[in-house]
């Protein structure tokens, strides 16, 4: 049976004015007005340009979001993904109308409740208890609901011992317990939620996703999802939408979504990051990814040795400090490993110089990597900090996993002794 | 499959009704209400050693001032037989309730932007609840003046000629018109505050300025006769027909009319309605320009 559509946006957009508002707002606003009782349209809204953020606008109107729609269905869980300042937040702030769009609209079958940000509301001076009926109701439980699920939100937080007490003499990892323990037993029907995850210890976290896939799988609830925790969005999602200057950009399944968004947000520009005109006295003037034979190249095989070449001037103040290390990420987000040296364990004088270093042979897992390069004296000055500098792919080529290619079997392959007892 | 668009439980767009008081919404939000009521009451007190005894300290002690400065030194007449104590008391009383509503429902969208920018409710639940918060605290406030009302009635050797009139039954209209007053005004001022801040600082100093012109600490006819070209100013203020009924319903002394009731009551609705419009037009959209 095709399910029935209970969420869809059309044409939403939103503007935003770009810096202050002060003594000039007055002077727009009565210009506003003046096109309003004349009839006309208002004359900001011709204006705007495209919300990127690294480009110098030519109107101080920028859009937050144009022109986005999407549908969703009953029991969905709709993933949204995008870069910072794509347009996540604005959107998930007009669903849960704590604004409204510029133009286009949002119609809903369901009563929608978002977990913007967990605790909202909590008071410091008041009981664990009572917080859990304030925030229960600001998120839109009646008294009766939050009373019929109170043992189960205390026991789910994990701070019965604390119940009584004021939630300022909480540590700040048992007050995020107690508010996603309101704020899981939240019961309507659609649910945003925002990045929740990102907090409280392993267990607790494992607790939390295991809850988030409760209320998506068993429970039918509809679900918008925002996060970059790819990993999360590929488990709990069934569809995704990938949002860029505020437009969506890519609409598919969870999986299409995310790769995607993972090929195209690579910022580096693949094997090769040159900065060799720095005028800096320290700093990183290149890194490449290159291969056996020493040439550029971003396309491994399992069982291809991988090098990274990275080439850094140092003065004679950084050298005896200056530690220069690298990390590798893979398309989840995940650190995989960072390996760093001290400089002066290398060179003794301040100048030019290339190192090249082996990552660990047949190790990581055919997969997308990137890798970050950080220049720095620990703790004192970050001299250089460059992230994603580049990044290189790990085809799959038939190494002892081929047969799960796609899943999620580990970062690294790794030797085991296994023995028959 | 169908998709009509008839059956859509609601819609989140630009467009917005005049007034659009949705008074289910508020139903369906009334336990919140009561739990920020709850909060604001048990929370204003905590960690202090007299509690709620700060709600008698505070006017008790103004009403000494006042009597000192404005009835002792100034010789401002409260009337014949009525102590002025107990004069300046029913004013502050009254007062005090419009003040704290007007004061505290002014900064609604500052001190909330917090919770308003990341969850949805009626925005409107949290000036009506400091309005009936303050109605707690008003009828603490009034405890206290039945209280000292009965002192000069019974132990008092001062020779009395106050009696309560039978407008006395009018009270809860006195009462609801002072706090539609105070959330009328501070519902327009918050929305104001958000793009404008000018106005924040203007309520601070204002609130003050105003209680000079509410006939607070004299009667409005003394100061008829005192300042007979200015005293429309007090005159068609609406707080001064509200204190000067609240005081001739307890004390009787007081200009007190219909005509004048109405022409409050009239005040005060319209600009009730003008803060209502002003805060739905503002909720909207606050978030974008606090």
């Amino acid at each position: 049976m095709e399910k029935e559509i209970i969420l869809k946006a059309e044409n939403v957009s939103k503007q935003y004015r770009l810096g202050l508002v002060g003594t000039g707002t007055i002077g727009h606003d009565l210009n506003r007005w003046w096109y309003k009782i004349r009839g006309k349209e208002d004359p900001y809204l011709k204006v705007g340009d495209s919300n990127d953020r690294s480009i110098k606008g030519q109107s101080e109107y920028v859009w937050a979001l144009q022109d986005v729609d999407f549908e969703v269905k009953q029991g969905e869980v709709l993933g949204i993904i995008g870069k910072n300042g794509a347009g996540k937040s604005t959107l998930l702030k007009i669903l849960s109308k704590v604004t409204g769009p510029t133009t286009g609209e949002i119609k809903t079958k369901g009563r929608i409740a978002s977990l913007l940000e967990v605790g909202t509301g909590f008071h410091p001076e008041m009981t664990g208890k009572e917080n859990i009926f304030l925030n229960g109701a600001i998120l839109g439980m009646t008294k009766k609901e939050i009373q019929s699920k109170l043992d189960e939100i205390i026991a789910f937080s994990g701070c019965e011992r604390y119940i009584d007490t004021p939630v300022k003499r909480y540590s700040s990892g048992m007050t995020v317990r107690l508010a996603f323990a309101v704020a899981a037993h939240l019961d309507p029907d659609i649910l945003v939620i925002d990045e929740v995850l990102a907090v409280g210890d392993a267990e607790f976290q494992n607790k939390a996703i295991g809850k988030m896939q409760d209320i998506s799988g068993s429970n039918g609830r509809t679900v918008l999802f925002v996060s970059h925790n790819m990993a999360a969005i590929k488990t709990l999602c069934t569809k995704a939408i990938v949002l860029e200057h505020g437009k969506v950009k890519f609409r598919g399944t969870a999986d299409q979504a995310v790769d995607f968004y993972l090929t195209n947000d690579i910022t580096s520009s693949g094997e090769h990051y040159a900065y060799e005109e720095s005028k800096k006295p320290s700093d990183v003037l290149s890194v490449s990814v290159i291969d056996n034979k020493g040439e550029l190249c971003s396309m491994f095989a399992f069982n291809h040795k991988i090098k990274l070449k990275i080439k850094v001037r140092v003065s004679e103040t950084h050298l005896p400090l200056a530690v220069l290390g690298f990390r590798v990420i893979d398309q989840f987000e995940r650190a995989i490993f960072t390996s760093e040296i001290n400089l002066r364990d290398f060179i003794d004088s301040s100048g030019v110089y290339s190192f090249n270093i082996s990552l660990p042979f047949s190790t990581l897992v055919p997969n997308d990597y990137r890798v970050h390069v950080a220049f720095h004296i620990p703790h004192q000055q970050l001299i250089s900090n460059l992230e994603s500098v580049v990044s290189f792919n790990i085809e799959e080529t038939g190494s002892e996993f081929h047969k799960y290619a796609g899943l999620d079997y580990g970062c690294v392959v790794l030797d085991s002794q296994w023995s028959l007892d | 499959m169908n998709n009509n668009n008839d059956n859509w439980l609601y819609t989140i767009s630009p467009k917005q009704k005049l007034i659009n008081l949705n008074l289910k919404e508020i139903w369906d939000y009334r336990d919140l209400l009561f739990l920020f009521v709850k909060r604001n009451i048990i929370t204003v007190y905590k960690q202090t050693i007299l509690g709620p005894l700060w709600y008698f300290i505070q006017p008790l002690f103004t009403s000494v001032i006042f009597t000192l400065i404005f009835n002792n030194m100034a010789n401002i007449p409260t009337g014949d037989g009525v102590p002025p104590f107990l004069f300046n008391l029913a004013g502050i009383t009254s007062w005090n309730y419009f003040k704290e509503c007007l004061t505290g429902t002014s900064n609604t969208f500052a001190q909330n932007q917090g919770i308003f920018g990341k969850v949805y409710f009626p925005r409107v639940i949290v000036p009506l609840s400091t309005v009936i918060t303050n109605l707690f605290k008003f009828g603490i406030q009034l405890l206290v003046f039945v209280g000292f009302y009965m002192y000069y009635v019974f132990f008092s050797n001062v020779e009395l000629i106050i009696e309560p009139t039978k407008a006395i039954v009018a009270l809860p209209i006195i009462i609801i018109l002072m706090g539609l007053l105070g959330l009328g005004l501070g519902m327009i001022i918050s929305s104001m505050t958000t793009k404008y801040r000018d106005l924040k600082i203007l309520v601070a100093f204002g609130v003050q300025l105003l209680m000079y012109g509410s006939a607070v600490m004299y009667p409005l006819s003394y100061f008829k006769q005192k300042l007979p070209e200015i005293s429309w100013v007090v005159e068609y203020n609406p707080m001064t027909t509200i204190i000067e009924a609240f005081r001739y319903m307890a004390l009787g002394v007081g200009d007190y009319s219909l005509l004048k009731m109405i022409y409050a009551i009239v005040i005060c609705l319209v600009l009730f309605l003008f803060g209502l419009i002003m805060f739905n037009r503002t909720e909207k959209s606050f978030i974008d320009t606090i």
